[in-house]
């Protein structure tokens, strides 16, 4: 049995410790806001936090986790009320929607490193992620947005 | 449906609760071949496409599939537009599979073709005017005065002249019992309401904090989930299988034999994928165990020196050519490509004695629904496809075999429990079904003035129709579509193709044909103005006089984007203009090149003409989108083979673009009443051709391959 805290709930799962964390959470845990695209880290769409970081969960093993904080799509907020999700909505960044619970992922990291990020900034740290539906220019925009929002509500 | 156990019942609910975004009031019978009259004691179901709840709530039932274009959003607005809804009040369901939801042209249920809001257009109006006439209908008897005395106002039917009114959920019940007028008139356009206006998609929040249900998201109660390992080389069969290894891994339920190859069946993903690794599996690898790339270009090249079967012939082309002035020659290539919808496709299978439950991401659902019913053996009414949220489509997951659904059938007889087969994103890259790769030769002629007087255009590729309901004639003119309606005014015109075959299975890709023939038609008429020392642009202005639909969107995006205005050292601009699916689009891209090889697109304007728009702003999400998805084809993406294989298998070696090298795009709506048009394909064909034609301004040199790499400039 391996304890982790996933979304400030404490879960217990019974797998293997090399188990993708990816599978983990879908199959066992039912939270299926975190999504399969690549199983190598090539696309972003398993994107969660552990510990506050970004982590490609298709190729962390749940041992990882283990101990730690897991915060996925489904825990940043439990209303729609994060600022990413806010601009998002204001924006209709989505289209297919596959990608985005790790697109939102990834910039809630970066919001929080670089509360005023730049063009450039919202291109590394969201490069990672892959929309084939091709919702780029609206990211790059919800991502700006997000970030006066959440100046507004400090 | 009223059969629906329990917790098919929760299933089925949970996905439409994604579809809508937000609460549904019931599960949804559609009054099929229903009587004249309509008797429901809780809701109002005019017709197959309305549900009017007491509370207010209005259901659409789209036969349509979601797959990220926004029609769970600009469908709605039809309907609600003639109903005089509330917006704020509108809900979306996915409809199961009945001849009523066929699309009128194809007479399946599909969504593809960029033909939702041009197909659904006249039935949608129908169906909410006819709905507003009977809530009306209600009202007046209720109230006792003559219903041409009454109107509607955003969800309320009032009589002025007693200063009463009341909601259509109020009236839904006595609604429910009004007999269905005929002929009721539609409204006029310039009365339009929501058609026309920016409107929020109705399915973004649900897509914001992972609640929307795609397929791979679907679930049953004791679901298994299998992996299928498919051949390497495509129709390899099986000699022998070894599957010691995969059974003794912790989770492995079951290893069956199907048509696509050996389905390993788990307790989830992760053993299943396990599982398939420690097959061994013996392969008669067959005929396309020597399918190469370069085998293919050389054959193609050598096809592409005659004339293949003519598409369109104007004039004497062969004459006209040799009497030019002037005459250019060219080939172009372009490879497989791969649909790579991040969602990988899925099919959950629930099937019992005398019930067989499907949900999958699907654009083809009455096609798999007719596969399943001839697998199992059940009676048509006894299958039921449950449409989920599709994560991508782009043609990829209307299969004109249904293969996806087929094999998730197959697993389920075999192992008597649900059973969800998902394919890895090594599955969908390695499994067929490409956009063709295709080769062409183009010749034109120049008077001495630099006009083209000769056009003589040879494809070589493999049509995608052959032997699919969407060639009854066999007439396939999948690769020829976008060449053959060149649109310049060229007085000899020939195109014609060699159609060939080979064991690479071939498929619509988002644009179809014309992700093919704009790059060449248009990046050929670019070399054109250059040799005759004139403007690409106004080149291609002089040649379109009598196109004034082409002309406006190339003028527009010409405009938008400072067409002429100079650029720093290094950097170029490129025009294309392409008619699709009866939409008109031309953009122009600026890019730079820096060595050694790195083409950056900085900026793109597009300029639409789909006709009348339903969704403002959906169209420029599309037309955003497709210039994402053609700049992947334009500068990254190719599937090649070598000795059979497929040499890509996933986003490393098949790439894609990302976020740090997309550039900004500008979109400009041409006004317009014409029939509303689709848009989902029609932003794809221009980028790759303005992207080339870019970059030959850039730098004096001609790429004819995409992917456009700057070591393949001639």
């Amino acid at each position: 049995m391996i304890a982790l805290s996933v979304n400030a709930k404490r879960v217990m799962v019974d797998v293997d410790p090399s188990t993708p964390l990816l599978w983990v959470l879908r199959d066992n845990l039912g939270l299926t806001g975190t999504k399969y695209g690549c199983g190598m880290a090539q696309c972003g769409a398993c994107t969660v936090h552990i510990d506050g970081q970004a982590v490609r969960s298709c190729v962390a093993p749940v041992s990882r986790a283990a101990g730690r904080q897991v915060t996925t799509i489904e825990g940043l907020s439990p209303d729609l009320s994060d600022p990413l999700q806010r601009a998002w909505i204001e924006i209709d960044v989505p289209q297919c929607g596959y990608c985005q619970s790790g697109q939102i992922m990834s910039a809630a990291v970066l919001l929080r490193e670089k509360p005023i990020p730049s063009d450039d900034d919202i291109d590394q740290a969201l490069a990672g992620n892959i929309c084939r539906c091709g919702t780029y220019c609206r990211i790059r925009r919800a991502v700006h947005r997000a970030a006066e929002l959440a100046r507004g509500s400090k | 449906m009223t059969d629906l156990h329990p917790l098919n019942r929760r299933e089925f609910l949970k996905v439409g609760v994604a579809a809508g975004g937000g609460m549904l009031v019931g599960i949804y019978l559609p009054q099929l071949n229903s009587s004249e009259t309509v008797s429901r004691t809780e809701v109002f179901q005019p017709n197959a496409f309305l549900r009017i709840g007491t509370d207010d709530m209005i259901t659409v039932i789209l036969g349509k599939s979601e797959m990220g274009t926004g029609i769970y959003t600009s469908l709605p607005m039809i309907a609600a537009d003639e109903l005089d809804a509330d917006w704020q009040h509108i809900r979306v369901e996915a409809a199961p599979v009945d001849e009523v939801y066929f699309h009128p042209t194809f007479h399946i249920q599909m969504t593809g073709g960029s033909s939702s809001v041009t197909s659904e257009w006249e039935r949608l109006r129908k169906a909410g005017a006819t709905a507003r006439a009977m809530l009306i209908a209600a009202a007046a008897k209720n109230w006792d005065v003559d219903p041409k005395a009454c109107g509607t106002q955003t969800g309320y039917v009032v009589h002025e002249p007693s200063n009463r009114r009341v909601s259509y959920g109020a009236l839904a019940e006595a609604a429910a019992t009004t007999p269905l007028p005929a002929d009721v008139p539609l409204k006029d356009p310039n009365n339009f309401t929501i058609i026309g206006r920016g409107t929020h998609r109705l399915d973004t929040a649900a897509k914001t904090n992972g609640s929307a249900l795609f397929g791979i998201d679907a679930k049953a109660p004791g679901m298994l989930t299998a992996l299928i390992a498919r051949p390497r080389v495509f129709g390899a069969k099986i000699i022998r299988v070894n599957d010691a290894r995969s059974r003794k891994i912790t989770g492995v339920k079951a290893v069956v034999p199907v048509q696509s190859g050996i389905a390993v069946v788990a307790d989830g993903f992760w053993a299943a994928k396990l599982g398939r690794d420690a097959l061994e599996i013996e392969w008669d690898e067959g005929p396309n165990a020597t399918v190469s790339t370069a085998a293919i270009r050389e054959q193609y090249a050598r096809l592409s020196n005659a004339p293949g079967k003519v598409a369109r012939r104007d004039g004497d082309p062969a004459h006209a050519l040799k009497t030019a002035a002037t005459k250019i020659t060219a080939e172009y290539e372009v490879p497989y490509l791969a649909h790579a919808t991040m969602e990988p496709l899925n099919c959950l299978v629930d099937l019992g004695a005398d019930r067989c439950d499907i949900w999958t991401g699907t654009q083809f659902q009455s096609l798999d629904h007719a596969a399943a019913v001839k697998l199992t053996g059940l009676h048509p009414n006894q299958v039921h496809v449950h449409t989920t949220m599709l994560g991508g489509g782009f043609g990829r997951r209307g299969s004109p075999t249904s293969e996806f659904v087929v094999e998730a059938v197959e697993v389920a007889k075999a192992v008597h429990a649900p059973v969800k087969v998902v394919w890895t994103r090594e599955d969908d890259i390695r499994g067929g079904w490409y956009r063709p790769m295709a080769y062409d030769r183009i010749s034109a002629g120049l008077d001495t003035s630099g006009n083209p007087v000769a056009w003589d255009h040879t494809i070589v590729s493999q049509g995608v129709l052959e032997g699919t309901i969407f060639a009854p004639d066999g007439n396939d003119g999948s690769s020829v579509e976008g060449a053959v309606e060149m649109p310049y005014a060229i007085p000899n015109v020939l195109v014609s193709l060699h159609a060939t075959k080979l064991g690479v299975p071939v498929l619509w890709w988002r644009s179809v044909g014309n992700s093919h023939t704009a790059f060449v038609v248009e990046s050929f008429i670019d070399e054109l103005a250059h040799a005759s020392g004139k403007d690409p642009y106004q080149f291609r202005r002089a040649l379109l006089a009598k196109k004034p639909r082409h002309l406006a969107v190339l003028e527009l995006a010409a405009e938008k984007a400072h067409w002429g205005a100079p650029l720093p050292k290094g950097q170029g601009r490129g025009i294309a203009l392409h008619f699709s699916f009866d939409t008109y689009v031309a953009e122009v891209a600026e890019v730079s090149v820096s060595e050694p090889d790195t083409i950056r697109v900085h900026r793109v304007v597009a300029a639409v003409d789909c006709g009348r728009v339903v969704n403002p702003d959906g169209v420029v999400a599309q037309t955003e989108g497709g210039i994402i998805f053609g700049l992947s084809a334009a500068l990254k993406s190719e599937i090649t083979l070598d000795r059979g294989r497929v040499q890509q298998s996933n986003f490393h070696d098949y790439q894609v673009l990302r976020i740090n090298e997309a550039p900004q795009i500008e979109v400009y709506i041409v006004p317009s009443t014409e029939h509303p048009m689709g848009v989902g394909e029609p932003p794809v064909p221009p980028i790759a051709p303005a992207v080339a034609n870019a970059v030959f301004a850039a730098t004096g040199k001609r790429v004819r391959k995409s992917p456009i790499r700057m070591n393949q400039a001639v």
